[in-house]
């Protein structure tokens, strides 16, 4: 991977990692408020270099290294946004988050709540997330629903260069807290960026079918595309829509698709049951009962903590798994 | 100014010289007897006659306060009101000490600072009362909503602090917390992040001997809780917490060693809690009433009003005078908190986001249709 984005200008592709620091740099660019702290996140660029050159360019200021102490970093990141400051802070790997998870649960997520409007935090958190990159426990959880759960955050979850650019320029630009998930093993997946994107709260259709949605966000929107594909070739012309924004739930594109489909499979990482996508399947069985030719089936990881890198692949949602929930959804002339 | 400032070995700047505290007697100027300890230089701001009366004033008012909000929890008038009778020398004193740019961090025991601080007492009573979850502007007051975990505003003050140094401001921030509350992670992390980056930053900790129904000798093993100041490397001072002098003296001390960019301070105030944790406690199922007796004889308010009267500066006009300040509070405070408070559903849904969610705008819309039904029944039924 290239160190630092100056490299980028022989080819347009760049990665999802080098999108996220081109964003928090620009961001820093337009507004000298815009800190970035957490772990290792200064003078090693993060330990997987997505704020890579940041302290060099911006000065110790803008760009620190802290304590380890993700409680500490969460709160002292509330308390600079209470004066005046839009922290962007990394939480390193998913499971780190927890000891965070107070600061963010009581205050981060209330604050504005608390004190009617008085004490917006304008916190992005980010969260690199998910498995399928060989790590050891506590370095592979999909910690969203936790955060989903939680009234007062956004979270947004970015599938693409050019999402990871403009998802987390609108996070920043954003009044309100953000947790930025980061699917961890994407940020190798290079692509041309657009720097012109969604709002917070947008889904997008990644491909147009007829039969059934596939509803996916962060690392399984690309198993979601490819069971497509591999669906084409069974028969089968299915739609993928790619959530990007958890919170807020587009709603909307979602309802639209599933209506057109008549059938919908929820693919996510994170355990099924209380996931996310029990949450999903329910709103669309809300919306789209009488449209709906068949329950709505969730693919997600099993019931289990995160398995250890030699049986990951056991957990995570495959290819033949979507395909085989796909094939289970009542096709009565198949 | 770089962020990560090596902690300043060469010596804290307290005149006072606590940087270190392995004597964990605390620091004391007026004794229970009311008579000044003659550490004290003639010359401290404490000293002047207009600043002791004006603190005893402010006492005077804390405490009517506290006995009146003690009595509107009986009243049910209030949900819930954690008492700080007793503590008044840690409450008023501290606050005294900073100045109306610092940002001050209460938990829900320290609705007397921010009376002191100028703040409405209905408004500070609205957590309590249960209208809202804080009553009053935090921007407007630069206090932060009452803190009803234990420690975790601990991090924001370090937080906010390192971006007033960050911003070139010469804000302090300000946060108590009890004893119990050191024991919890966020106290330690806080005191860890303000001293690695010597943010200007005071922690308080209201020692009064019980978390609840739990003692000092379960909460720590430690001689004094001030001496985890010095596992961070910063200051620390442990001082009578029944001694307003003292508690004004060393909160400003440390007020000024944080401007001039010297770092956090640790401030553990000695002191007790003279009622229950809250009106939902029995607090003699854990503790004598011998060691009541010990402290109601170490009262603050008490040791100053002694004070005062023998150095001849408390005239009968200024006591009459501050109390009726008192009374007046009280009974501003019974009218108004008799009244049923206005609560607004449409607050519901207004400030968990800036812009609200559709989610959110659907829930709104459907709590307003059962409203205007239920409205409607109503009017249908009286016609």
């Amino acid at each position: 991977m290239t160190a630092t984005l100056d490299g980028a200008a022989q080819s347009t592709e760049i990665s999802l990692a080098q999108a996220v620091n081109r964003a928090l740099r620009d961001a820093m660019t337009a507004d000298e408020k815009v800190v970035v702290f957490g772990e290792d996140v200064g003078v090693l660029g993060g330990v997987f270099r997505v704020t890579d050159g940041l302290t060099r360019d911006f000065g110790e200021q803008r760009c620190f290294d802290t304590p380890l102490a993700e409680a500490g970093i969460m709160g002292t990141a509330i308390g600079m946004a209470m004066y005046g400051f839009r922290p962007v802070v990394e939480m390193q790997f998913d499971a780190f988050s927890y000891p965070a998870f107070e600061q963010i649960a009581s205050h981060l997520a209330k604050m504005r709540n608390r004190t009617r409007g008085a004490l917006p935090l304008p916190v992005v958190v980010r969260v690199p997330y998910g498995g399928g990159i060989g790590g050891v426990e506590h370095h592979s959880d999909s910690s969203e629903g936790y955060f989903a759960a939680t009234p007062g955050l956004h979270v947004v979850t970015p599938a693409t260069v050019s999402d990871a650019y403009t998802l987390l320029r609108a996070a920043i630009e954003s009044d309100d807290p953000v947790i930025f998930m980061e699917p961890k093993r994407l940020y190798w997946s290079k692509d041309q960026l657009s720097t012109t994107g969604p709002a917070i709260g947008e889904a997008a259709v990644r491909r147009q079918g007829a039969d059934a949605t596939l509803i996916a966000y962060g690392p399984t929107v690309q198993t979601a595309l490819e069971a497509a594909e591999a669906g084409a070739a069974e028969g089968y012309d299915l739609e993928v829509v790619d959530l990007r924004s958890i919170v807020p739930f587009d709603d909307a594109t979602v309802t639209a698709s599933v209506r057109k489909t008549g059938r919908a499979v929820v693919i996510h990482e994170a355990a099924g049951f209380g996931g996310t996508g029990a949450e999903i399947a329910a709103r669309v069985s809300e919306r789209c009962f009488h449209w709906l030719e068949a329950p709505v089936r969730r693919v997600t990881g099993f019931d289990i903590p995160y398995p250890p890198p030699k049986l990951e692949r056991h957990h995570l949602p495959s290819v033949d798994r979507v395909l085989d929930a796909v094939a289970s959804l009542q096709w009565e002339d198949r | 100014m770089t962020v990560i400032a090596a902690p300043d070995k060469t010596g804290s700047g307290f005149p006072l010289g606590f940087d270190t505290i392995l004597d964990p007697s605390p620091l004391q100027y007026l004794d229970e007897h009311g008579a000044l300890s003659g550490a004290l230089r003639d010359d401290v701001p404490e000293l002047d006659p207009k600043e002791l009366l004006a603190t005893w004033r402010a006492m005077v008012i804390g405490r009517r306060f506290d006995v009146q909000a003690t009595t509107m929890v009986r009243q049910g008038r209030l949900a819930v009101y954690p008492s700080s009778f007793g503590q008044e020398a840690c409450e008023i004193g501290a606050i005294l000490a900073l100045r109306p740019t610092d940002w001050f961090f209460p938990t829900y025991r320290d609705c007397v600072s921010m009376v002191t601080r100028g703040i409405d007492p209905v408004q500070t009573l609205t957590l309590l009362r249960g209208d809202w979850h804080c009553g009053y502007d935090s921007q407007v007051w630069r206090t932060a909503p009452q803190c009803t975990p234990l420690a975790t505003q601990a991090p924001h003050a370090a937080g906010l602090a390192l971006a007033a140094k960050l911003a070139g401001d010469d804000t302090v921030a300000l946060a108590f917390c009890g004893d119990g509350g050191t024991s919890e992670g966020d106290f330690h992390e806080a005191l860890n992040f303000a001293a690695v980056y010597q943010a200007p930053a005071i922690f308080f900790v209201q020692n009064n001997q019980y978390a609840i129904s739990v003692p000092l000798a379960k909460q720590t093993h430690a001689a004094a809780l001030a001496h985890k100041a010095v596992g961070y490397g910063m200051a620390g001072v442990r001082v009578d917490g029944n001694d307003v002098i003292a508690v004004r003296r060393v909160v400003a001390e440390a007020a000024e060693r944080a401007r001039r960019g010297q770092g956090p301070t640790l401030i553990e105030a000695v002191t007790y809690r003279m009622q229950a944790h809250t009106n939902a406690d029995d607090a003699t199922r854990y503790r004598d009433e011998s060691e009541v007796e010990y402290w109601k004889v170490r009262d603050p308010l008490a040791r100053l009003e002694t004070y005062l009267r023998a150095a001849g500066l408390l005239g009968e006009d200024v006591v009459a005078e501050a109390n009726q300040a008192a009374e007046d509070l009280a009974n501003d405070m019974r009218s108004r908190l008799g009244e049923e408070p206005e609560v607004d559903h449409r607050d519901l849904f207004r400030h968990v986001y800036a812009e609200p969610t559709p989610q959110l705008l659907e829930q709104a819309a459907a709590l307003q249709a059962e409203l205007d039904a239920e409205a409607d029944a109503e009017s249908e039924a009286a016609r």
